[in-house]
């Protein structure tokens, strides 16, 4: 019965709906719900990334170059081509797919070692762009990136891009959650165990690591233009590397192939930085420590860790 | 045996959760008489360290001091300080985070363009005063409310080398500038303000920021008729080689270099071709070389001073343009005698004739920079050291 509950794909998308309404509620000032909506966009992102490294099994070290082109799509986009925002946030999402299907070709023939470098390249590359094209991107010193105007309303402050945020972590996860119950998805999780076994019983494996490789993409790009949009600022610091690490550290804390696991892991390093701020230079120490620790107490992640724990004392 | 390992792991992990929400919960030590609480968000680590680092020292030295002396108002003075590791995003975050949980009067931070850029709107918008230590003159382009900045730009160091050539009668110049972020932006402020000092540039060469060897550049500046003067607005290692060849060519026209290379490095680098270039640098440099009678002179000598023993580090203008934001505010609230965030606003925008570590700061409401040109000195290098060439 437990096991069906925890399992069941309804109750993972109430649970992150009664998160993203509970968090106003508590929230004493508007600070909070800025890192609350922080930690839904980097949820998406991180989201993305668990079907690719989660389900497929495969490791990308570039994934915050998505992240960049989604953003500097909603920055170049209105200012240079004079485009409306909300198409250049779809005309990003697009561009994401292209060009991690472009990339993605060549690279996923790759195994283990080999693709994460090679993505490492990629998200390198984005960056370097985005820093050295200064007449289209700004340069390093970034760019302003122009408000959304809906029906004559602005978007701009904290609590709108809060629910926007919130509602975009439920469409991705409700996406993530059908991508993953369907036959794709089984396929996916059988490349994660065995490539060879899964070749075997006739999954096309490398049609199917791209696919995932795309679909991780496009979250990491929408993610972006969402964070571009709700700051109304982008520097190319956002396509970094750091950023990429950041992003494979969330799903992996969180819990490899769990949606939940990736808002949680997400949240994990987007609030614990702001409180351990009191501990002034020894902050990124302990961020350091207080991961390692995770890691050996709940291996295989916050999340799956905690829902075995669950299910053995209700057996 | 698995469930005590599993119930084990549970309990560590509740452990650790409650010390990070304790941790949380309990912001920073609390001082007695309800201080005045100031906000700072630098990049002390991360790719701009070197700049935000001194900038850090300097703020919590300068507070400290103020506190052992009574602080402002009678009250102490609380800084609190966020490290944005050079990182826009969290840079913002912060600054969300100092004015509504924090409740902060006012800011002084924003350690590079990009994390400035990025925390302008959340000032703007709380009506909380925010002086940038940042470069880019698009800071206070156009002019925002509660938006200051203290670290002189290209445009005012452009003012100072014209100025100088018009009072040596040099009014037709060559330009070769560096393509690089820094030469290409004060190429293009020099060539906005050069027409206001009657001077027209016959060549404008360029060259790339890795390039070994500039001679054909220099030569067609060489061979172009009536050209009295050169300037090079130029980072790191293109201006000595430039420097260098202009030697080689036997050019004997003055040649000007910007305060982009204004440190010892660079007479190093360029070697007995350096003398005589002429170059405008910040007050800092030449502490110990400022005329006694210079208004800066003792300012510069105590913060130099003052760091220098606190640190065991050498000073830089970095620092100095924290030292300066965090004393515009603290006279500005004196004299506002209020920490009302639009009543220091105002007080910060009537500074005038300020002495700072950087320069002498009048604030306008046209202008929230309030550098001239009098915040450069100009230099000849002579003998390998740099020589004052300010008029007495």
């Amino acid at each position: 019965m437990l096991r069906k509950i925890l399992s069941s794909r309804i109750a993972v998308l109430l649970l992150l709906a009664a998160m993203i309404a509970i968090v106003p509620v508590l929230a004493p000032s508007s600070f909070y719900l800025r890192v609350a909506a922080l930690v839904w966009i980097f949820g998406l992102a991180a989201l993305g990334l668990t079907i690719l490294t989660g389900y497929a099994g495969q490791v990308s070290l570039g994934h915050a170059g998505f992240l960049g082109i989604g953003a500097y799509a909603v920055a170049v986009g209105p200012a240079k081509l004079g485009l409306d925002p909300l198409l250049s946030l779809l005309l990003g999402a697009v561009l994401c797919g292209l060009v991690a299907y472009a990339v993605g070709k060549p690279i996923l023939r790759l195994k283990g070692y080999y693709l994460a470098i090679a993505t490492l390249g990629f998200g390198l590359i984005v960056a370097l762009v985005l820093t050295s094209e200064g007449a289209i991107t700004g340069g390093p010193d970034g760019m302003q990136v122009p408000r959304v105007v809906l029906f004559g309303w602005r978007i701009a402050g904290v609590v709108p891009w809060y629910w926007i945020s919130g509602g975009a972590l439920l469409i991705g996860a409700l996406l993530a959650l059908n991508i993953l119950a369907s036959p794709s998805g089984r396929a996916l999780r059988a490349l994660h165990d065995s490539e060879v076994a899964a070749a075997g019983v006739g999954v096309d494996v490398a049609a199917k690591k791209l696919a995932a490789f795309v679909i991780s993409g496009v979250y990491a790009g929408v993610a972006g233009s969402l964070l571009a949009l709700m700051n109304g600022f982008i520097t190319p610091e956002a396509a970094g590397f750091m950023h990429s690490i950041e992003l494979v550290a969330m799903v992996i804390i969180g819990g490899l192939g769990s949606v939940v696991g990736a808002v949680v892991g997400a949240a994990f390093l987007v609030v614990l930085p702001q409180a351990l701020t009191v501990l002034q230079e020894y902050e990124q120490a302990v961020l350091g420590l207080l991961i390692m620790v995770f890691m050996i107490v709940l291996p295989a992640g916050i999340v799956p860790s905690l829902r075995r724990l669950v299910l053995e004392r209700a057996a | 045996m698995q469930q005590t390992a599993a119930r084990r792991a549970l309990r560590a992990a509740a452990v650790v959760t409650s010390v990070t929400i304790t941790s949380a919960l309990t912001i920073g030590p609390s001082l007695a008489a309800d201080p005045i609480k100031i906000g700072s968000v630098l990049s002390a680590t991360g790719p701009a360290s070197f700049l935000g680092d001194p900038e850090q020292k300097t703020l919590k030295l300068f507070v400290e001091a103020l506190n052992k002396k009574g602080g402002i108002l009678g009250r102490p003075v609380e800084l609190v300080l966020y490290d944005d590791g050079g990182d826009a995003n969290k840079a913002r975050t912060f600054a969300t985070r100092l004015i509504e949980d924090d409740k902060v009067v006012a800011m002084v931070g924003g350690t590079t363009t990009g994390t400035t850029m990025a925390m302008i709107p959340v000032f703007e918008d709380a009506k909380i005063p925010f002086i940038s230590l940042a470069g880019a003159i698009e800071i206070v382009e156009p002019v925002r409310a509660f938006v200051f900045k203290t670290p002189h730009t290209d445009k005012t160091a452009c003012q100072k080398i014209f100025e100088d050539m018009k009072a040596r009668g040099l009014t037709k110049i060559g330009m070769i500038s560096g393509t690089d972020g820094f030469g290409k932006s004060m190429r293009a402020q020099c060539m906005k303000v050069i027409g206001d000092y009657g001077i027209t540039a016959l060549v404008d060469e360029s060259y790339g920021p890795t390039d070994a060897d500039m001679t054909p550049q220099l030569n067609k500046i060489k061979n172009t008729a009536d050209v009295q003067a050169v300037l090079n607005p130029g980072f790191g290692q293109g201006p000595a080689i430039v420097t260098r060849n202009y030697a080689q060519l036997g050019i004997k026209l003055p040649l000007y270099q910007s305060h982009g290379v204004a440190s010892k490095s660079f007479i190093e680098l360029a070697g007995p071709a350096a003398e005589g270039v002429r170059l405008p640098a910040p007050a800092l440099l030449i502490a110990d070389k400022l005329a006694d009678t210079d208004p800066q002179k003792p300012v510069v000598m105590d913060y130099k001073k003052s760091y220098e023993t606190a640190t065991g580090q050498p000073v830089s203008t970095f620092g100095g343009y924290g030292f300066d934001g965090i004393q515009l505010l603290v006279s500005a609230i004196e004299r506002a005698k209020s920490v009302e965030p639009q009543k220091i606003r105002d007080a910060i925008e009537g500074t005038k004739g300020h002495v700072g570590a950087t320069g002498l700061y009048t604030m306008t409401p046209t202008d929230h920079l309030g550098l001239g040109t009098e915040s450069f000195h100009m230099l000849e290098i002579k003998g390998g050291d740099w020589v004052p060439q300010d008029k007495k």
